[in-house]
């Protein structure tokens, strides 16, 4: 196996990023601070000669190393705790909350979290591929125990008393004579302005106070009263409202356009022509889409036919001169026994945040601030500042909240665009919202892949050998790199396109999932990389496997068929983890599993992956209806199981995994990305639509599986792989036929049945 | 031209493009955050209101047919410190996950229960049928209006059965 430990969505912090803290409050410690302290900004001594290898620290903590990156407190003992990963709905604010507050001995409420800024936080890279927990959560952990530890110390040194008859209470070290000190008090100067430890004297399990708590969503309130809470809510002195004119296809040139009439339409500031980038500012919001849409009709633009026939996407991808990569290989690539042989097709699918991307940005005398829904502000602001050829620092990028992405949305690009904009128009701010065609058209799509299998069962029951082959893009095409934007692309002086680079990472991209985490003696998993990229794809939730795990757990159950073994006991025959094996065992019984198969027009069907199979393990069961005159299916029952480690949040995590499992639900049976050789035509809800509440489930059950002391286990994409195969193993115990293609249409339904 | 709105209990003189949609208004005008913007379609349910009791896409209506109606936006149903009871449930419930949906819903189902306070499941997802949540919400949304509904009836009881 050839595994190269770089995830594709690597959230490690890029080294020799150094930032000054914006100065906040006056409390006594808030001076100045390193963000990376690789290069530190006070004068550090050189090191000696041959310095050794820094150890590994915890988490995030290994990439942005001193305490005080991350835990301030002041003078009046107020606690800021910072992180560079952002809140997407998945309620990180409320669990970065608990982590910090427990090890820390304070109440969640007493501390003030400051999420991803340039100006501010650590660089964490992107908050994507579920590893929020697992590494700002774990570095906040860590640093919280070692502040707490750092002020017990200080305590003892005042008083003198030694430091194990000491304990930290409510925001103060207490003594055993009942003598308290607070921790403002006792932060002083440099305090915690040192580089963290390997080692943390963390709370043990039986000990947590805060985490493992329900904690209700700190953000919830606001949203539910109307309160500023997103980025398309913020209103800056003096803003104007700005469109951009996206080209009708992704070929698409801008050839002319008349400009004269539209400067004059009510409110029109400026119209912006750079390039294949046309753009529209105004004073009011109305006008400025008012002014599009006459842009809209004066711009003549010339098109290609480049896009491959939407009814053959398999030509497509086979037709690939791409790498060939090794996922993974063992034993002999033969398979013997009774064969099982499919191949399974995904179509393009979008993120289809309910929000269109949203962006503020404001030039004012040569600093550039911009506000973004992003889920990376440092490389957003390498990337903006690469496109308008301007000095890093003078780029600032905000995190503000947008409506939830799962994945790279358009964030970025409305992010670029605006930049763009504020560069052009200078002096005020510059709101650009995206409209819902610009969303549905020029989001990057989650690719199309093909996946090909053949694998066998002995007379014993047992998989004898496992042939599984992908054709899939790289999923993932995110900035840096002004390429990535689609502001720099369509500029006169475009940026090209940064040509993604194929490998096999542990954590897997196209062939995330691709490899089962099922025992068996032989395999062979390969990836046959699709570089050809017709239509622009990047990161949707779990990557490629929503479609591997649908292949693998689809396979698994066609083989309990040909082994004539219940396909619940079929995985647990092949699963020797024990943790795997538990969730199987608690969905399965959770559901009612023994008690068979559903009456009438209801089949059940069973799935179970371990995400990256290194993340959550999650095992679903769930009841499928069928109306067969129309082939309208329905998920009316799921019930899963899930192990994400220790858990912070278990509210938290069930409404994630519930949400997953609709989400998957609506890709499964809805979903899918249309065009014709040029455009794209699922521009719109009409055109692509998605789960509505009449197919909502009557139930959802999420059962977590606490696993008090172990690491956190990123939980947000666990559900994506494993929802759409129960769905298709239902379908098929339920009518004898199974669906290859997603999405499982009505069309599909019927024609499988033969109605 | 100059418009009169009457939203959540106030009236304000708006001097605006009649072909501007309510949405706009509210947002920008008023800037009220709650209502937000979805598609510009009629399609998703985001923008929705209540307009004389019964909900409305105000992406896609001209605010020059507002004049003299009864707006009502989430703003209107109580606030942080004093949420009302649909506000309340959806906190209760922790029915939300990004949330950019959520003031849609809350103003579909504000409709439905002024009308009736004890749907039936069947009615409360007729009732979301335009309301669309990408983030998988579903099930906690139907479980708050159904709390909502609870609440709403708890609070117009008789004193004795509240405290029995």
């Amino acid at each position: 196996m050839t595994i190269i430990p770089k995830d594709e969505f690597n959230t490690q912090g890029r080294n020799g990023i150094t930032r000054r803290s914006v100065l906040v409050g006056t409390g006594a410690l808030i001076v100045s601070f390193a963000i990376a302290p690789h290069v530190s900004a006070q004068p550090q001594p050189a090191p000696p000669a041959a310095a050794p290898e820094p150890p590994q620290l915890p988490g995030s903590l290994n990439d942005t190393r001193r305490l005080d990156s991350w835990i301030r407190i002041d003078a009046e003992g107020e606690i800021t705790v910072f992180t560079g990963k952002v809140e997407l709905g998945q309620g990180i604010k409320t669990a970065l909350r608990q982590v910090a507050a427990e090890e820390l001995e304070v109440e969640p409420g007493e501390i003030n979290l400051i999420t991803a800024d340039t100006g501010r936080t650590p660089d964490e890279g992107f908050t994507a591929g579920s590893q929020s927990m697992q590494n700002s959560g774990t570095a906040i952990r860590n640093a919280a125990a070692q502040v707490r530890e750092i002020l017990i110390t200080e305590a003892a040194r005042r008083w003198n008393v030694p430091r194990e008859t000491l304990r930290a209470e409510a925001k103060s070290i207490v003594a055993q004579d009942g003598r308290t000190i607070g921790y403002g008090e006792l932060v002083t100067d440099q305090l915690l302005a040192v580089e963290a430890q390997p080692e943390s004297l963390l709370k043990s399990p039986d000990k947590l106070r805060v985490m493992g708590q329900s904690l209700p969503r700190v953000d919830i309130p606001g949203k539910v009263t109307g309160g500023v809470a997103y980025v398309q809510d913020l209103r800056l002195e003096g803003m104007l409202h700005a469109r951009v004119v996206r080209p009708p296809s992704p070929s698409a040139q801008l050839q002319e356009v008349d400009t004269a009439a539209v400067e004059q339409m009510p409110g029109v500031v400026s119209v912006i022509r750079d390039g294949s980038f046309l753009a529209v500012v105004a004073e009011g919001e109305f006008q400025a889409i008012s002014a599009m849409r006459a842009l809209q009709q004066a711009a003549r633009w010339t098109e290609q036919p480049v896009l491959p026939d939407q009814n053959n996407l398999q030509a497509f991808l086979e037709a690939t001169k791409g790498d060939i990569g090794t996922v993974a290989e063992e034993g002999s690539p033969e398979v013997t026994g009774k064969i099982f042989e499919a191949t399974f097709r995904r179509p393009y699918q979008i993120h289809g945040s309910i929000g269109p991307s949203c962006a503020v940005a404001h030039m004012d005398n040569g600093q550039l601030t911009v506000w973004s829904h992003t889920q990376g502000v440092y490389p957003d602001q390498e990337a903006i500042a690469e496109m308008l050829g301007m000095d890093i620092a003078q780029v600032r990028v905000i995190h503000m909240e947008g409506s939830g992405c799962y994945g790279h949305n358009g964030a970025d690009d409305a992010a670029a665009d605006a930049a763009l904009i504020a560069s052009a128009v200078p002096g005020r701010p510059i709101r650009v919202q995206w409209m819902r065609e610009d969303e549905h058209a020029w989001e990057p799509f989650g690719p199309a892949m093909l996946t090909k299998i053949r694998a066998g069962v002995g007379d014993d029951g047992r998989i004898t050998g496992w042939n599984y082959e992908l054709w899939s893009n790289l999923h993932s095409s995110r900035p840096g790199g002004a390429g990535n934007l689609l502001a720099a692309r369509h500029r006169a002086q475009a940026f090209a396109v940064p040509a993604p680079r194929f490998n096999i990472s542990q954590s897997g991209n196209g062939d995330r999932n691709a490899n089962p985490l099922y025992v068996f003696p032989n395999r062979r998993v390969l990836w046959h990389y699709v570089p050809e990229t017709p239509l622009r794809v990047s990161a949707l939730r779990a990557l490629g496997a929503y479609a591997n795990v649908f292949s693998i757990e689809s396979t698994m159950d066609e083989l309990a068929l040909l082994a004539g073994t219940d396909p619940v006991e079929f995985r647990l025959r092949h699963l020797e983890d024990p943790r795997a094996r538990a969730v199987v065992e608690r969905a399965a019984e959770e559901f009612g599993w023994s008690s068979g198969a559903p009456k009438g027009d209801r089949g059940r069907g069973f799935a179970f992956a371990r995400y990256k199979n290194h993340a959550a393990y999650l095992a679903v069961a769930l009841e499928l209806e069928l109306e067969r005159e129309t082939g309208r299916t329905r998920v009316s029952r799921a019930v899963a199981a899930i192990d994400s480690g220790e858990a912070v949040n278990p509210d938290g995590i069930r409404n994630q995994t519930q949400g997953g499992i609709i989400q998957a639900t609506s890709w499964t049976l809805f979903e899918q990305v249309t065009f014709d050789n040029t455009r794209v035509t699922s521009t719109d809800w009409s055109s692509y639509p998605i789960l509505r509440f009449p197919s909502a489930p009557d139930s959802v059950e999420v059962h977590v599986i606490d696993s008090p002391g172990q690491p956190f286990l990123g939980t947000g994409e666990a559900a994506q792989g494993p929802t759409p195969a129960a769905i298709g193993n239902a379908f098929r115990q339920l009518t004898g036929v199974r669906l290859y293609d997603l999405p499982f249409t009505r069309e599909r339904v019927k024609q499988a049945i033969g109605v | 031209m100059a418009i009169s709105l009457n939203v959540n209990g106030e009236t304000h003189e708006i001097d605006v493009d009649p072909a501007t949609p309510l949405l706009y208004v509210l947002r920008n005008d008023l800037e009220l955050n709650a209502a937000k913007f979805g598609c510009g379609l009629g399609q998703c349910g985001a923008c929705t209101v209540v307009v004389d009791g019964e909900a409305v896409l105000s992406c896609v209506t001209p605010v020059s047919l507002m004049e003299g109606r009864e707006i009502t936006t989430v703003e209107g149903l109580g606030t942080i410190e004093e949420p009302g009871p649909l506000q309340a449930a959806f906190m209760e419930m922790q029915a939300a996950q990004c949330g950019y949906c959520i003031p849609g819903m809350m103003m579909s189902a504000h409709a439905l229960l002024r009308k009736n306070a004890e749907p039936s499941d069947r009615e409360i997802r007729d009732a979301l049928m335009t309301n669309l949540c990408r983030c998988g919400t579903h099930m906690r949304i139907l479980a708050a209006i159904r709390r909502a509904g609870e609440l709403m009836q708890q609070a117009s009881a008789p004193t004795e059965r509240r405290a029995g």
